[in-house]
């Protein structure tokens, strides 16, 4: 049992990567800048001092090669843990990860092995990062199946599913985000596996399903809700694959309501997914339609003077939810939560995870 | 002979999945996989029958798989260009140009980890150090000093692209790609095959005993004798000269191996022909097995998808 140890999200993944290095000797580390003083935003921070250059490694900029590299170690008896300080990065290793890593195993039926590779891909969100440094696609490798997506969203999340992750027999890609890394949270012995979303809070009026950066949006919309007596369920999607949809149903066939929250753009996002899921199942009766907010069609710009029209604030996702509250019961509520969550928005700087920060990222 | 017994049978539409076939090029598969051993790794190309059965793959999971059936290697999952025998340290062949690549290194690297004494083989042909990871990959096994073999068989031809279509013109031909990323370049030359293995085994022998492993480039010539992907023969579509067919048929190692052996008295006549009577059998016998055998019932759809 787990002494519940208050820390912040980066240090969290430091901490499992450590512990999964003590625990088993087969467990490597490598990427970019790994044992660079920076130490990938100091996730890595004196693992090579302490496992040797024998264990972790910086590496060429190869990112395809790389990962094909680390998917022949896997198979040969390693659990690599690979870094990309953005998931931009990854797309290089697509192939790699998709027509070796995501097939390996079905491809030969099981007999040329299996791959435990863990791959650690940071999204970058404002700051004038734009194109190339602030895509969230976590979705797309959720497409593949034979990987796992995880998503956590907390410290004890980012602890745990990492150290699930390392232990798992297949590749699994861990997406972590650079506006969670500051953020504090008490890493307990509540562990839930992969592949198995968590109900924050209960709630009786709409089921509200979100993951990674995007649930502290959800949990601050939750609270003002509540507030203004509407009862959000707020449901940790956690992973997107496997995809637990049958936490979400059960949800939803209590609330009769569904909203979800991604940071992908529109089109083919992860919502799309969730909610024809969920409605496609004829034995759900919903008393809406069920609503998400996403990003735009585009791509996030640099500029803060458009960052700020890419970003969803929580007001906007707060209108789009109350859109599925149409009676004039809750007019007067809705204007209320407007006016609240508008006001929160006022207080925040949109493109920076707190008012402390002072990049650069 | 296995692969003229694919042939032969491939009219009867039971193996139904594209064969890309080695005949031409078995001599340089059994030259590799004679400096290793069972401990050491391979990884392969879509061209992989010669390499899987040279380094100890049996002839059951090859067939089997281009029949679908699952006694294959893979039971059935791969076809012919997913062959595997982890046993035999035949880690895999995959489809993609290049794909296997970093794979091999992957396992070099492991071995290196380990303070095993394995090599790593990564057989491609001469097309895929026209990808990216070719080159991420012999960066990578130069800088950690990895017990690499990339060896590379030369035919020239991408599908029906010639290479200088494909590739400038360096000065010391192959060797420069070699040289440009530190490794040793041996050739395998179809005109001197006895004298080049000779001295790629013994390069092999070195790397092993030696404490820091520089990678190895080989390339060994190479010659499709029947078309790209398919039984037959595609020469005539005229995408290389008659003369060069003739040239290269004339230097197969196999036969020149065998011509010289027999004109040394080293094995009789009637000794080659008993042994092509046996192997002719056994190849028989795996086509029964294979045919006779059920393929994989609708309940494996998807069910290796996660170890």
């Amino acid at each position: 049992m787990l002494e519940p140890v208050r820390m912040k999200y980066i240090d969290a993944i430091k901490a499992a990567t450590l512990s999964k290095m003590s625990e088993n000797e087969s467990v490597i580390l490598i990427g970019e800048g790994v044992p660079d003083p920076k130490a990938v935003f100091g996730s890595t921070a004196g693992l090579k001092e302490k496992f040797g250059p024998n264990r972790v490694f910086d590496m060429p900029v190869s990112e395809n090669g790389m990962t094909g590299v680390m998917i022949g170690a896997a198979i040969t008896g390693f659990r690599p843990i690979m870094v990309h300080q953005r998931i931009d990065f990854s797309l290089y290793a697509m192939d790699q990860i998709i027509n070796n890593g995501a097939k390996w195993h079905s491809m030969f039926g099981g007999n040329a092995g299996n791959v435990p590779l863990t791959i650690r891909a940071i999204v970058g969100r404002g700051w004038g990062q734009g194109n190339q440094h602030s895509q969230n696609l976590a979705h797309i490798y959720a497409s593949f199946p034979g990987i796992k997506v995880v998503c956590p969203s907390n410290a004890n999340d980012a602890y745990h599913m990492l150290r699930l992750a390392v232990d798992d027999q297949n590749p699994v890609f861990y997406v972590e985000h650079r506006w969670l890394h500051n953020t504090e949270g008490y890493v307990t012995s509540d562990i839930l596996p992969i592949g198995k979303a968590r109900v924050v809070k209960e709630g009786e009026d709409l089921t509200l399903v979100a993951w990674s950066y995007m649930m502290l949006e959800a949990l601050k919309i939750q609270e003002v809700f509540h507030r203004h007596g509407l009862s959000l369920e707020v449901i940790d999607l956690r992973s997107l694959r496997p995809l637990d949809i049958g936490t979400v149903k059960e949800s939803v066939k209590k609330t009769k309501r569904l909203f979800v929250i991604d940071e992908a753009w529109k089109t083919n996002s992860f919502s799309s997914e969730i909610i024809t899921q969920v409605v496609e199942d004829k034995s759900i009766y919903m008393v809406a339609k069920p609503g998400r907010s996403t990003s735009p069609d585009c791509y996030a710009p640099s500029t803060p003077h458009l960052s700020k029209h890419f970003y969803q604030s929580s007001g906007q996702i707060a209108s789009a939810i109350l859109d599925q509250f149409e009676s004039n019961h809750f007019r007067h509520k809705a204007v209320q939560i407007k006016a609240e969550l508008d006001g929160y928005d006022e207080t925040r700087i949109h493109d920076v995870p707190d008012a402390s920060f002072r990049g650069p990222f | 002979m296995i692969e003229e017994e694919i042939a032969r049978r491939y009219k009867d539409q039971e193996m139904r999945c594209p064969v890309h076939l080695s005949i031409g090029q078995e001599m340089n598969a059994v030259a590799i996989a004679g400096t290793l051993e069972t401990t050491d790794y391979m990884v392969s190309t879509h061209r992989s029958h010669a390499h899987y059965l040279a380094k100890g793959g049996h002839i059951d999971g090859l067939i089997g798989e281009l029949y679908g059936k699952s006694l294959g290697c893979s039971r059935g999952n791969g076809g012919s260009m997913h062959l595997t025998d982890l046993s035999k340290g035949f880690i895999a062949s995959t489809s993609i140009v290049g794909g296997t690549i970093p794979i091999g290194v992957g396992c070099a690297f492991s071995a290196k980890l380990k303070g095993s004494n394995s090599v790593s083989v990564v057989c491609i042909g001469d097309a895929a150090i026209e990808e990216g990871v070719f080159h991420e990959s012999a960066n990578f096994a130069s800088l950690h000093k990895l017990p690499v073999i990339f060896f590379m068989e030369n035919n020239n031809y991408s599908c029906f692209t010639p290479r200088h279509d494909r590739q400038p013109k360096r000065e010391n031909g192959f060797k420069d790609v070699a040289t440009a990323h530190g490794m040793n370049f041996l050739q395998l030359r179809w005109d001197n095959f006895t004298e080049d293995y000779v001295k790629l085994s013994f390069a092999i022998r070195a790397m092993r005993a030696s404490q820091i492993k520089t990678p190895i480039f080989v390339e060994a010539d190479a010659y499709r004798f029947v078309e790209h992907c398919g039984p037959s023969s595609d020469d005539n579509l005229g995408y290389r000269p008659e003369s060069e067919v003739a040239r290269f048929r004339a230097l197969d190692p196999l036969k020149t191996i065998q011509q010289d052996l027999l004109y040394s008295g080293a094995i009789s006549k009637e000794a080659i022909e008993d042994l092509e009577y046996t192997i002719q059998r056994e190849i028989n016998e795996s086509f029964i097995r294979v045919q006779a055998a059920m393929g994989p019932g609708a309940s494996e759809l998807g069910a290796y998808l996660y170890a």
